[in-house]
């Protein structure tokens, strides 16, 4: 096991999957020389030439495009948008073009990529560099929606969305890149479409996604020391593929839900979690579905305001005291 | 006449490509005719976008393309399909919704693709496929194959800003694709001088990213022949994009629903009056080669495509099993466990 930051840990599952595959490639804005704004992706270019990392114009079009014609075309390419509300300016080539044409063209077209972006707020940015737009993904069909919560995840989620045979949006918590955590030797390799659950509380559970996951963690532990109510967290890591029954089995356990988003609320994807707990887990609940969210709001840019909006573990203890 | 292309002046009269390229051009007006008939009688639903008026374009650079090369076009797209091999009975049954269809229906005349014939889609969306085309020739460029990806798209295209995202990449990454702009004069229902900022709009964009400002007379098969051949050539062997602007015409409206009776009438009447197939059958002739040759190249297509009617119409309807097949890689549609 070594100590990697978050941020290292995207470095080091690219740097695993190109030694492994040639035809993985990887482009974006300030990537390759500069090795990222968010210095996610330093000493991949020195490593793999300036072939297989590549700066791109600010173009995101062309970036989504041409990851898309060139995975249809033989390669295995991962392309970088640098914030992820820049998504917005390329959703054509992501939603019409990538999500659909597999299906349009009655499987003649395969495409396995990857774009991964900088997602959700802790930085002050304001709100037009800070959204959590995971939500925006998930509605469209034929795309892969995965967003890691440790450095652990970041390298074998991100190693399992380059092996994966269809697109992938690829969300890191902009907010947990100077985290650390531990990160297996060797080959790591996740599986998209397992959730994690951390603890064995029998009272709630709190279901969460990448940069909540860490602070419904914190919570839980106040929860239980502070207020004698016992969590558990599950952590989804990946929204498509969902997995509904590891968070079946954690709504059976306990009887409460509490859904931890930093999306805006409407139509986040903890509604989807509430529309799926009460269709197939009714009767297993003990009291209403809670989702704890950012209000519907542009997110504010000022450090009392940012923190003020997105959900903290002080909002989740409270939440669940009162609610509980 | 225009000035016709050096390879039609020097190549012989029983060159095949001369035959060839009469034959792309009758398969593409006969298919389109037919495809248009069949709206007539209610056969197709949703909508369509002919090429009548155009084939040369897509007759002229498919007969220069190696038979590896990408075709990347647009909705109006049954034309570049067809003309790389795709199924003539595929396509029409794509049109009509039955289950051989070339997409079993569920893409329908917009997104015709056939990607064991190297056409790699058609894109609805207005100038999402330039990039997309880009990234086809990125990848060939990386693996070394020698293909070249030639993307047709609509003189409207020339004023999205996808277009111009991917001139720049293609050139500032030297990419073998060709960029192809069929220039009909009008972007849906509205006359594309009216709202372009220069008069070509897109050999007269070509200089902003370091491109020759190239125009070829898009109804002259020989033409277009001629300069795709110069131009694919040229990006194979690693000279980088091209942009090329042909000047044609649509016989009838920009889809289905449009009459055109935006067009004026002499317009109308002195581009009809070079309609491509006129045009090359005439030279043809001038040239010596016999009606007859001529005549049987058309019945041959024509039977082609009573045979594809025959057999679309013929089919079943699109299969309801494959609503939720092929979202993914693993044949299925499923999100959750």
């Amino acid at each position: 096991m070594a100590e990697l930051t978050y941020r290292e840990a995207v470095a080091a599952g690219l740097a695993q999957e190109m030694e492994r595959d040639d035809s993985v490639y990887f482009i974006g804005e300030d990537v390759a020389a500069p090795g990222g704004v968010f210095k996610t992706t330093g000493g991949l270019l020195e490593r793999f030439g300036p072939r297989r990392v590549r700066d791109t114009p600010i173009s995101e079009e062309a970036i989504a495009g041409a990851v898309m014609g060139a995975a249809m075309t033989g390669l295995r390419p991962v392309g970088e948008i640098m914030f992820s509300d820049f998504f917005a300016t390329c959703w054509d080539i992501v939603a019409n073009q990538i999500a659909k044409t597999r299906y349009m063209t009655n499987g003649q077209v395969t495409l396995p990529l990857v774009i991964r972006a900088a997602n959700g707020g802790g930085l002050r940015f304001g709100a037009q560099h800070s959204q959590s737009v995971e939500n925006w993904a998930m509605a469209v069909p034929g795309l892969k929606v995965v967003a890691p919560s440790n450095p652990a995840d970041v390298k074998g989620l991100l190693a399992a969305s380059i092996r994966d045979d269809d697109p992938v949006i690829f969300l890191e918590a902009k907010s947990l890149y100077p985290t650390k955590g531990e990160v297996p030797d060797g080959e790591h390799v996740e599986e998209l479409g397992r959730a994690v659950v951390h603890g064995d509380g029998e009272d709630v559970v709190l279901v969460a996604l990448a940069a909540m996951v860490p602070r419904a963690i914190e919570a839980g532990e106040r929860l239980r020391d502070e207020h004698g109510i016992g969590c558990r967290v599950v952590d989804l890591r990946s929204l498509v593929p969902l997995d509904v029954s590891t968070l079946l089995e954690s709504v059976r356990a306990t009887g409460r839900v509490f859904t931890v988003e930093e999306n805006p609320r409407l139509c986040g994807w903890g509604a989807e979690i509430s529309s799926i707990v009460a269709e197939e887990a009714l009767y297993d609940l003990d009291g209403p579905i809670v989702r704890i969210t950012t209000p519907h709001v542009p997110l504010p840019a000022a450090e009392t305001l940012e923190d003020a909006t997105i959900p903290s573990a002080s909002r989740i203890v409270d939440t669940v005291v009162k609610e509980q | 006449m225009s000035v016709v292309a050096r390879w039609a002046r020097e190549a012989k009269l029983d060159d095949p490509t001369r035959l060839e390229l009469y034959s792309k051009l009758s398969e593409i007006r006969q298919f389109e005719q037919r495809a248009y008939d069949l709206f007539l009688q209610n056969l197709v639903a949703g909508t369509s976008h002919l090429s009548l008026g155009q084939e040369a374009v897509a007759a002229g650079f498919a007969q220069a393309m190696r038979d590896d090369d990408f075709t990347f076009c647009t909705y109006r797209g049954h034309a570049h399909t067809l003309v790389r091999g795709a199924s003539m009975t595929g396509l029409m049954a794509e049109l009509l919704g039955r289950s051989n269809g070339i997409l079993a229906g569920k893409g329908g005349s917009m997104h015709l693709t056939s990607v064991e014939n190297y056409a790699m889609g058609s894109y609805a969306i207005v100038g999402s496929h330039l990039p997309i085309a880009a990234g086809a020739a990125w990848a060939a460029q990386e693996r070394g194959t020698g293909q070249v990806s030639v993307c047709f798209f609509g003189d409207g295209t020339t004023n999205i800003g996808a277009f111009h995202e991917a001139l720049n990449l293609a050139a500032v990454w030297k990419l073998p694709v060709v960029f192809v702009c069929e220039n009909n004069l009008y972007m849906e229902y509205t006359p594309i001088a009216s709202v372009t900022a220069v008069e070509h709009p897109g050999a007269d964009r070509a200089a902003a990213y370091g491109l020759e400002s190239l125009i070829v007379d898009g109804n002259d098969v020989d033409e277009v022949y001629g300069i795709a051949t110069t131009y694919l050539e040229r990006a194979r062997d690693g000279g980088g994009p091209a942009l090329i602007e042909a000047k044609t015409y649509r016989k009838g409206g920009h889809s289905r629903a449009d009459p055109a009776k935006y067009r004026p009438p002499q317009e109308v009447e002195s581009w009809l009056a070079r309609d491509p197939i006129i045009l090359y059958r005439s030279r043809l002739l001038e040239l010596g080669v016999e009606e007859k040759t001529l005549d049987d190249i058309d019945s041959e297509v024509l039977t082609a495509v009573d045979r594809a009617t025959e057999e679309a119409k013929a089919a079943p309807p699109a299969d309801e099993e494959l609503i939720h097949a092929d979202v993914w890689a693993d044949g299925g549609s499923r999100w959750r466990n």
